[in-house]
């Protein structure tokens, strides 16, 4: 049955039903419940954007809350994936990831390789990324890149709801590390979601929408941006065919290459910072397998190679919006002309 | 005068549909039509099909332009005799386009889908016009195919229930209805329909079946023959061996739009009928958990190797209950089998959407 | 809540346990002997990190561990993994980078892992075991298995936040774990009595809420019997233990290393503290075991050791399609 649910409400179904599923699922992350030692009530946030709310009421014992410590608690989750649970830690914010790095990237994400094949870490980091909240330079970055350059880590970023929650279900499912990674603007965006259980395939980007005269690539927040330049383009007669990767590890590598074989030109919308990042990752693969099908060099729209501002007005800035993809679309559009 | 103004209006197709476009008219103003007539493609988000005229008459007027969208209801064109004045044709246009824009189009409510509990399982169902007093007591039960659902009668039961009570239901593991399918036999779905008679109180029932569902309501009345009105088998799995197994087979493994898109324009005489949203949906079903298991299921039943393993006229004989068998002529899945009485279609395996007018005119119920 | 254990006691402990001990401690003495010979030979690729001399902790302490109980160890880990049962001859050819090694040689000496026995890994990352440690032991907890998870750390991580984040969430989660801080006088060339700000790493213990000890690392049975209570604790739902362990270390921080930063400390406890002398000593004079018995173990171990060493030298290196293995379990 599909019902309209939000982001926020998808990802907190989806822990739900798999912890009703497995008793092994565990959460926990700083105020994933709220209100521990406190004399006042309990789960009185529910993570601080009400993401874990109710979960403490339904899985007592299985929800807790942690002190602000995430080495210890991050690295306590991959220890514990080790041991037989199946833990969704939260690292509330993808900027936190400087304080615990090491537990990912060097230890769980390595475990498997370095013991030869005995290990498996089924752990899930759930973290919080994007501008647009005014949360200024350290709570506001797009650091997807770092975790998707490691081997051994997956990593999953939905753009709307039915995505949320099909791919933290599959998250979940996985026997791998996978960072989970929730913009944070999205989490009262609605969308259909089915009641029942349904896990999404990492590694399958989805079409967004079909169009013949340019691929547009575009990851989280910035999928709705680019449906809407797309539909202004298409006022012009220009047909954009967005894809959005869903997982940029796994990435869908091949429906891209399909859809630029198809119309020769590629945009890539990245709301990250330009260097080493997912764009440019992106267009550097395409440029090699799918060279000769290009008509125009591939465009990146991407935020500035500066912190994210606090102002308001900068922040809008930094921020790629649908101007910026639509002239980036007439750039290519327009080369061959 | 202006009760001879009949409204061509905009069809409810799907219990979601909300609104459509006209994208091409085949008629012109001054054309004299008859009923069956293709009057022009209409687009929703879900689906592109062809409206036929309700009515003859001669066209007076087009009132919606292509490529506007326009709610569920809203008058397309105007056909009244040449007697009728042009003054209350215009009138009826005007009024036509105040209701438009008073906006009091498209708020009615889809029809409620609602459960019943048959075997344990949940089995999900629509049921439309139920007031109908003509249909003597014995409602129309639509039984979807193999990978389908009760929305694929999208085009059949809203007419169908002008005259009659009509039930589409989804089958086990399929569409809103519980995923388990126990051992996926003949036999367990066949149980599954008729205790879905019980569950809406039906003594007996007209059962429509496409496909597999039209291999699972011949053995529902081989069963209790008591029950069954009357069997329209749509394309029904079971007559012959020949099936195109890669189809079935690959329908069932797939798990991305690169590995199923390909595979669905087999369903359609024309493939343009393969709309993303056809492969969005598709691909949403078979993510739920319990569906690969299910459908893998059903193959087994209805395939041997390389062969169809259900033989359906075996089911039937001897049981005296009327048969209509209808086939799309060109189904590329089930290919249409030798020395059976049926009605040929102009249309693919997905008859019952491809031509739907044509199998509503076949029905004898 | 810290002190010093005197005179600890023994009679727990029957002769096949004591030949276990005895047999634990001459296996990872013989074996990191050996490692410093053939590594000066250069055979060996990378760094190594010897534990010779400091036996007695990871003895004392995984005597009283079963395959339920997890260890996370150091980048001086061939004790450990050792002491927790991993396959000698499977650790010798991982060091020697061999596609027969415990790791299929993908993970070296500062990697030798056994996750069938607990023995969550040797870790390169300093300090990179503890939170590793909250985890098993929270899985414990939650899955009811009556299990601990013990970490195993230097002086040198007794300063990492990580350690001491680990020892806050222990208590605050009332986690079944052991924190064992072998303080062997020096992370990599620096004195702990310098980088250390207390007197003692045990010290820590009442920061962080839980019961410390410090034990002679260079007595088994100090060890044993402070590991004793801790593991006693943890299963009984007591929560976390921290205990110092202080001994030295025989060899540089790694194989190479001229140690011109150490006195003479080596000679000294070589000759004086060395925790086989005392144990043989001890057990034969009290009668509980004889030295014809010990030394069939040396021998057994030697031949062991010997076996572990030619086989490891004569295995194939991993395949080059080895490369691309083991990064997931599937993409």
């Amino acid at each position: 049955m599909a019902r309209s649910i939000s982001y926020r409400e998808a990802i907190n179904e989806a822990l739900a039903q798999e912890m009703e599923r497995d008793s092994r699922v565990v959460v926990f992350g700083e105020d994933n419940v709220g209100g521990t030692g406190a004399p006042g009530d309990i789960d009185a946030w529910g993570g601080v954007l009400g993401v874990t709310k109710g979960l403490y009421g339904k899985f007592p014992g299985r929800v807790m809350d942690t002190p602000i410590s995430e080495s210890a608690f991050i690295g306590a989750a991959i220890g514990a994936a080790t041991g037989g649970l199946r833990p969704v830690a939260e690292l509330m914010f993808i900027d936190f990831m400087g304080v615990c790095f090491d537990q990912i990237f060097n230890q769980a994400a390595k475990f498997r390789y370095m013991f030869g094949g005995n290990a498996v870490t089924p752990v899930v980091i759930r973290t919080m990324w994007g501008a647009g909240l005014r949360a200024a330079a350290q709570h506001s970055q797009s650091l997807l890149s770092v975790f998707t350059h490691i081997p051994g880590l997956k990593v999953a970023a939905p753009s709307n709801p039915y995505d949320a929650k099909g791919l933290l279900i599959a998250s979940i499912r996985d026997d791998d590390p996978v960072i989970f990674a929730e913009h944070k603007m999205l989490y009262d965006t609605t969308g259909e979601v089915p009641e029942e259980s349904y896990s999404i395939p990492f590694g399958e980007a989805n079409v967004a929408r079909d169009g013949g005269d340019v691929t547009i690539v575009a990851i989280g927040r910035m999928v709705n941006t680019a449906l809407e330049a797309a539909a202004e383009l298409a006022g012009s007669g220009v047909e954009a065919e967005v894809i959005d990767p869903r997982t940029t590890s796994p990435l869908d590598l091949d429906t891209i290459l399909e859809s630029v074989e198809n119309t020769g030109r590629l945009v890539v919308v990245d709301e990250s910072n330009p260097r080493c990042s997912l764009a440019s990752d992106i267009s550097a693969s395409v440029a090699q397998e799918a060279f000769g099908a290009l008509l125009a060099p591939i465009q990146l729209v991407t935020g500035p190679h500066t912190p994210v501002p606090f102002a308001d007005s900068l922040e809008d800035l930094f921020i790629p919006d649908v101007p910026k993809i639509v002239g980036a679309v007439k750039t290519a559009v327009d080369w061959s002309k | 005068m202006t009760e001879r103004i009949q409204k061509v209006t905009m069809p409810k197709w799907g219990l979601s549909m909300k609104t459509g476009k006209v994208i091409e008219w085949f008629v012109a103003e001054g054309d004299t039509i008859a009923k069956g007539d293709d009057l022009a493609d209409i687009e929703t988000e879900k689906i592109a099909g062809t409206l036929e005229s309700p009515q003859e008459g001669l066209l007076r007027r087009i009132v919606a332009d292509t490529g506007v969208e326009l709610p569920v209801g809203a008058t397309l064109a105007l056909v009244a005799p040449a007697e009728v004045s042009d003054e209350e044709i215009e009138s009826v246009v005007a009024e036509a386009r105040a209701q438009l824009e008073s906006g009091e189009l498209g708020g009615e409510d889809e029809p409620a889908v609602r459960t019943a509990e048959v075997d344990g399982r949940s089995i999900s169902y629509v049921t439309l016009g139920a007031d109908s007093g003509d249909d003597g007591g014995e409602p129309v039960v639509l039984v979807h195919g193999f990978g389908g659902d009760k929305n694929s009668w999208l085009f059949v039961q809203q007419p169908l229930s002008e005259s009659h009570t009509v039930h589409a239901l989804d089958l086990p593991g399929h569409g809103q209805s519980g995923k388990d399918v126990g051992d996926g036999s003949l036999d367990t779905l066949a149980g599954t329909v008729l205790g879905f008679l019980d569950a809406v109180g039906a003594a007996r029932a007209h059962l429509v079946g496409h496909s597999l569902g039209g291999a699972v309501v011949a053995a529902a009345a081989a069963r209790a023959p008591d029950r069954v009105a009357s069997l329209t088998l749509l394309a029904p799995a079971g007559y012959g061996k020949e099936a195109d197994v890669e189809y079935l087979r690959g329908f069932a493994a797939a798990s991305s739009r690169r590995e199923l898109k390909p595979l669905l324009g087999r369903l359609f005489a024309d493939e343009s009928q393969v709309t993303r949203q056809l492969v969005d949906d598709l691909l949403k079903y078979k993510r739920l958990d319990g569906v690969a298991e299910a459908l893998a299921a059903l193959v087994e039943t209805l395939l041997d190797g390389d062969r169809q393993a259900i033989d359906t006229p075996a089911l039937l004989a001897g049981v005296s209950v009327p048969v209509t068998v209808v086939w799309g002529s060109a189904d590329r899945i089930l290919p249409v089998p030798d020395g059976v009485t049926l009605h040929r279609v102009d249309a693919g395996h997905m008859l019952h959407m491809e031509a739907a007018g044509e199998v509503l005119r076949q029905l004898s119920l | 809540m810290t002190g010093t254990l005197r005179n600890p006691v023994s009679q727990e402990l029957g002769p096949d346990q004591l030949l276990e001990a005895y047999r634990m401690m001459r296996t990872i003495r013989d074996f990191e002997e050996r490692v410093h010979e053939e590594f000066a030979g250069g055979d060996i690729p990378g760094f190594v990190h010897l534990y010779a001399g400091e036996e007695a902790s990871a003895a004392g302490v995984c005597l009283h561990l079963d395959d339920r109980d997890a260890i996370a160890s150091t980048h001086r880990g061939h004790g450990h993994c050792i002491a927790k049962g991993v396959d000698v001859l499977g650790m010798m050819a991982e060091i020697y980078g061999k596609s027969t090694g415990s790791c299929k040689g993908k993970g070296g000496s500062m990697h030798i892992a056994d996750l069938s026995k607990g023995m969550l890994g040797a870790n390169g990352i300093v300090g990179g075991g503890p939170p590793l440690i909250c985890g098993r032991a929270l899985a414990s907890k939650q899955l009811g298995t009556g299990g601990v998870a013990v970490a195993f750390f230097g002086d040198g991580a007794s300063n990492q936040g990580t350690t001491l984040e680990s020892l806050n969430l222990a208590t605050v989660w009332n986690l079944p774990a052991i924190f064992v801080a072998e303080n062997n006088g020096y992370a990599e060339a620096t004195s702990s009595t310098w980088s250390v700000a207390t007197d003692d790493i045990a010290d820590r213990a009442a920061a962080f809420g839980m019961p410390g000890v410090i034990v002679d690392g260079f007595d088994f049975f100090a060890v044993h019997e402070a590991a004793g209570e801790a593991v006693a604790r943890a299963r009984e739902g007591g929560g976390p233990t921290l205990i110092e362990v202080k001994f030295t270390r025989y060899f540089g921080h790694f194989e190479g290393d001229q140690q011109l930063y150490r006195g003479d400390e080596v000679a000294q406890a070589r000759d004086k503290l060395d925790c086989l002398k005392r144990f043989r000593a001890r057990v034969t004079e009290s009668g509980q075991l004889t030295t014809d018995q010990l030394d069939t173990i040396d021998a057994e171990v030697a031949a062991l050791i010997d076996r572990s060493v030619a086989e490891a030298k004569a295995a194939p290196k991993p395949a080059a399609a080895e490369l691309l293995t083991d990064v997931y379990v599937s993409y």
